[in-house]
């Protein structure tokens, strides 16, 4: 097994699928209408992301394990998203803030990886790179409308970025697992995107009247499988089901 | 999905008035309607017709949109990710459909605004049925092959109703109403060939869900005061006992085909009727649903008013970044 990349995907893929889980908590609450039809698309892709990424981690593992056993019978140690994407919605400001700012990191590695050496990931990539770059623009079309909305709204969306830019530096770090992948040309060194990343953030919340603050203790280890308490409780509902009925096949 | 024309007053059998309209515009009116052409909004109609229009459509979209509500309650506890996927799929449909009604009645001179705060203020009703909890995975199977089936009973003749947006939102909507449906019986045919336990929840679903299906379709047509009207109009095209039976008459051979029981002892095949005899319909119940006393009513009002105003201040800031960004477009 090529223990590398089955953790390389497992990171891709939870990634996406701890965010669709946030945002499926939004179904039926948005500010209106057209908003929930934007967060459900936003979810869809997600989930869709999720299931290629993760089927196909469990083809790389051979041990069986499809899809629905890693999403539903993995224990938050073992999952591998960074902890940005698994910190509750908060307010729209906040969510708005948490999409934005993983959207355009993730568009700039999709981007990358669409030339990975691994033909399958790279077609994976392929796909989602089309829909994050739509995640990238709605979100900062948001961060821009409610920064320069009211005065209300600009405090909640100044709010949404500081309370999340302590997560930043964990989607651009490399640990063992990634350098031997970007040796082989299979994963992307994130911190070739950081550049483009902070080019793309600083002009969109210049936009919003908005500014970024200095950066904290970076909070990190969500890779390794060291969560925020949030994790474990956002899996213990969405796994309640597989886990009760573990004989059952819905 | 579906409401029926739930009038606030259809407990107590008051007609609505007819106003007093131009006798040679209505009788034009009732021509046109008669020959089954469209009514489109810039044309004349009566006020009775466009008050009735109103009320039904907007039901309709409340319908849609507290619809969202019970099978929201299963979204995050999917079971399956190809599940979750097809439910956030289909509640979206339902906010989609929401969407088109609001603006189809908007073309009879009100605003979504309006009839979304006569939701939140109780003088708007919705199907009863939202007001029935989702208490198991099942459930979410019931309401595609039960809530849906009724729905499209409903729906595929007001594909041919006098209004034309309405007609014309019908169409698409009747379609999409149809994937639900085949999905929630899909849904149920897994459970029903799953384990015990899932059989059960089948069955549960069904017990639960049957009866508040069968209110679907409104009062009994001897309690429904604006039918007549409302059919001469081509408002509505069949009456909803008549709807009842055939919505009986299709899912009675299909709850077989799961192998699960319909919770009704006098359910049996009328041979000299050709249609299913069934008990009658514990019709106070309906009335107490409608009035707003259903088991979820105040949670699931609680739930659009909160999603309303915690919602406030971001439609307040993108009108007010659009106000903003229009006047510096024309100072350009």
């Amino acid at each position: 097994m090529d223990k590398a990349l089955f953790e390389y995907l497992l990171r891709l893929g939870d990634d996406s699928l701890v965010l669709a889980q946030r945002l499926c908590e939004w179904s039926s609450r948005a500010p209106t209408l057209e908003v929930d039809l934007s967060l459900s698309n936003l979810g869809l892709d997600l989930v869709g992301q999720a299931q290629l990424l993760l089927g196909y981690a469990g083809e790389v593992e051979g041990q069986g394990r499809d899809e629905d056993r890693l999403a539903y019978h993995r224990d938050a140690e073992e999952y591998r998203n960074c902890l940005l994407v698994e910190q509750p919605n908060g307010d729209f400001a906040q969510t708005m803030a948490r999409h934005f700012l993983f959207s355009i990191y993730r568009e700039l590695l999709l981007d990358e990886l669409v030339g990975s050496s691994d033909t399958r990931l790279a077609e994976i990539a392929a796909k989602a790179v089309k829909e994050t770059r739509y995640h990238a623009e709605l979100a900062s079309d948001w961060v821009i409308r409610l920064g320069d909305g009211t005065e209300e709204s600009h405090r909640r969306m100044q709010d949404g970025l500081d309370w999340f830019w302590r997560f930043v530096d964990e989607m651009f770090a490399v640990d063992e697992v990634e350098r031997v992948l970007i040796e082989r040309g299979i994963a992307v060194d994130p911190a070739v995107t950081r550049e483009a990343f902070d080019a793309r953030v600083t002009q969109v919340v210049k936009s919003a009247t908005l500014e970024v603050k200095p950066s904290t203790w970076p909070q990190t280890g969500g890779r390794q499988g060291n969560h925020t308490e949030h994790l474990s409780t956002m899996l213990a509902e969405m796994q309640v089901l597989p886990r009760r009925y573990p004989e059952a096949t819905w | 999905m579906y409401t029926t024309e739930l009038d606030k007053k259809a407990a107590d059998s008051r007609v609505v008035e007819v106003g007093i309209d131009d006798p040679q515009q209505l009788a034009r009116f009732e021509a046109r309607v008669a020959a089954d052409d469209f009514i489109e909004p810039n044309d004349w109609m009566p006020e009775t017709y466009r008050k009735t229009l109103v009320r039904q459509m907007s039901q309709h979209a409340h319908s849609e949109i507290v619809g969202m509500l019970p099978e929201g309650n299963w979204l995050t506890r999917a079971p399956s990710l190809s599940r979750k996927a097809i439910l956030l799929a289909k509640i979206q449909d339902e906010a989609g459909h929401g969407l088109y009604l609001y603006c189809a009645a908007e073309t009879l001179g009100v605003s979504r605004e309006q009839m979304i705060d006569a939701l939140h203020d109780g003088s708007a009703k919705y199907s009863t049925i939202f007001n029935y909890p989702t208490l198991n995975w099942a459930d979410i199977g019931a309401i595609g092959w039960l809530v849906d089936g009724a729905a499209i009973m409903n729906q595929v003749p007001l594909q041919r109703t006098s209004y034309g947006p309405y007609a014309r939102a019908m169409v698409r909507i009747c379609k999409e109403e149809s994937f639900h449906q085949r999905q929630g019986f899909e849904l149920m045919m897994h459970m029903v060939n799953g384990t015990p336990d899932q059989r059960e929840m089948a069955q549960d679903a069904l017990n639960r869900f049957w009866w508040p299906s069968l209110m679907m379709f409104g009062p009994p047509d001897d309690k429904s005061p604006n039918t007549e009207r409302s059919m001469r109009w081509r408002i509505k095209r069949d009456t909803n006992d008549d709807l009842r039976q055939k919505f009986v008459d299709a899912t009675v051979p299909q709850a077989e085909l799961l192998g699960l029981t319909v919770p009704d002892p006098n359910l049996r095949w009328n041979e000299e009727r050709g249609h299913y005899d069934f008990s009658p319909i514990d019709w106070e119940e309906f009335y107490a649903v409608v009035r707003g006393e259903g088991p979820v009513a105040q949670e699931r009002m609680q739930a659009r008013r909160k999603a309303w105003d915690d919602g406030a201040w971001v439609r307040e800031a993108a009108a007010s970044y659009e106000t903003k960004h229009a006047s510096a477009r024309i100072a350009a």
